[in-house]
């Protein structure tokens, strides 16, 4: 348990700088490449890379090599797969919402 | 380590709703059993009905095919038909936490042509993390047993 509670101080730690938050949350979009993650970010390639290698120390993050580059995506074990996994529950939960609400004034 | 410094992004959807402002609100909270999906519960047993009573410190929690309460949080804000504002005590581990705070915020706002614009924001999930990591790591932990003795089986 305090392996698992200084792991999370290590992720948290790594996500309040807000640039590597947003090079964080861009892989909650699917794996990317470090050219096409900084590719819109107002900051130089190589600083996309250092944010990467904090992130993946902090175990928010994983990489492959994928021919001569390297992809990177979110950890499965991590904090970021809970955050990928309660926006699809909400997403499910709110569509049967909006199923129920839409068919009772049909109803009435 | 400052807690307030730590923010992953809250989930924030947006939704349009064919329904007054009114109804959207009453099926929301009031009509939570007929939508909340059944898959989703963290008791023991089957998810039998979701209820949110209708006021402002009122619970909102799963009843189990057994008859076990679930407490999922509280009402936080309470105005029709306008804003709600739920507490959401679940942990990362999937376990009622009275010491978990998240919250989920949804407001209503009247579109024109009988449409209803729902905001929808489920925030402060820096506050789920460690049990978040601690059950990763149990799952992680579950599989490499499990892989341990199917290895144990073949090689027998």
């Amino acid at each position: 348990m305090t392996n698992a509670l200084q792991r999370t101080d290590g992720a948290f730690a790594a996500l309040a700088d807000p640039t590597r938050r947003q090079v964080f949350e861009r892989l909650g979009d699917g794996p990317r490449a470090v050219g096409e993650l900084a590719a819109g970010l107002p900051v130089s390639r190589p600083a996309v890379s250092q944010h990467l290698k904090v992130l993946k120390a902090a175990g928010l993050v994983t990489d492959r090599p994928d021919g001569a580059r390297r992809v990177y995506q979110i950890d499965p074990q991590g904090l970021g797969q809970l955050r990928a996994w309660l926006d699809r529950f909400w997403d499910q939960a709110l569509a049967a919402f909006v199923a129920e609400a839409e068919r009772e004034d049909t109803e009435d | 380590m400052n807690a307030a410094t730590i923010k992953p992004a809250p989930i924030r959807k947006t939704l349009s709703v064919k329904a007054s402002r009114e109804k959207a609100f009453k099926v929301f909270t009031e009509g939570l059993d007929r939508w909340w999906p059944k898959s989703h519960t963290i008791g023991e047993a089957p998810l039998r009905e979701a209820v949110l009573e209708p006021r402002e410190g009122g619970r909102w929690y799963g009843i189990s095919e057994t008859g076990a309460q679930d407490n999922w949080g509280e009402v936080l804000t309470w105005e029709p038909p306008a804003r709600l504002v739920l507490a959401w005590r679940i942990s990362g581990e999937w376990k009622c936490d009275p010491t978990v705070h998240t919250e989920v915020e949804v407001r209503f706002t009247e579109a024109g042509d009988g449409t209803t614009l729902v905001e929808f924001e489920h925030r402060m999930l820096e506050n789920l993390g460690a049990g978040a990591v601690h059950a990763a790591e149990q799952m992680n932990g579950g599989w490499v047993m499990i892989l341990g003795r199917f290895k144990d089986v073949l090689e027998a």
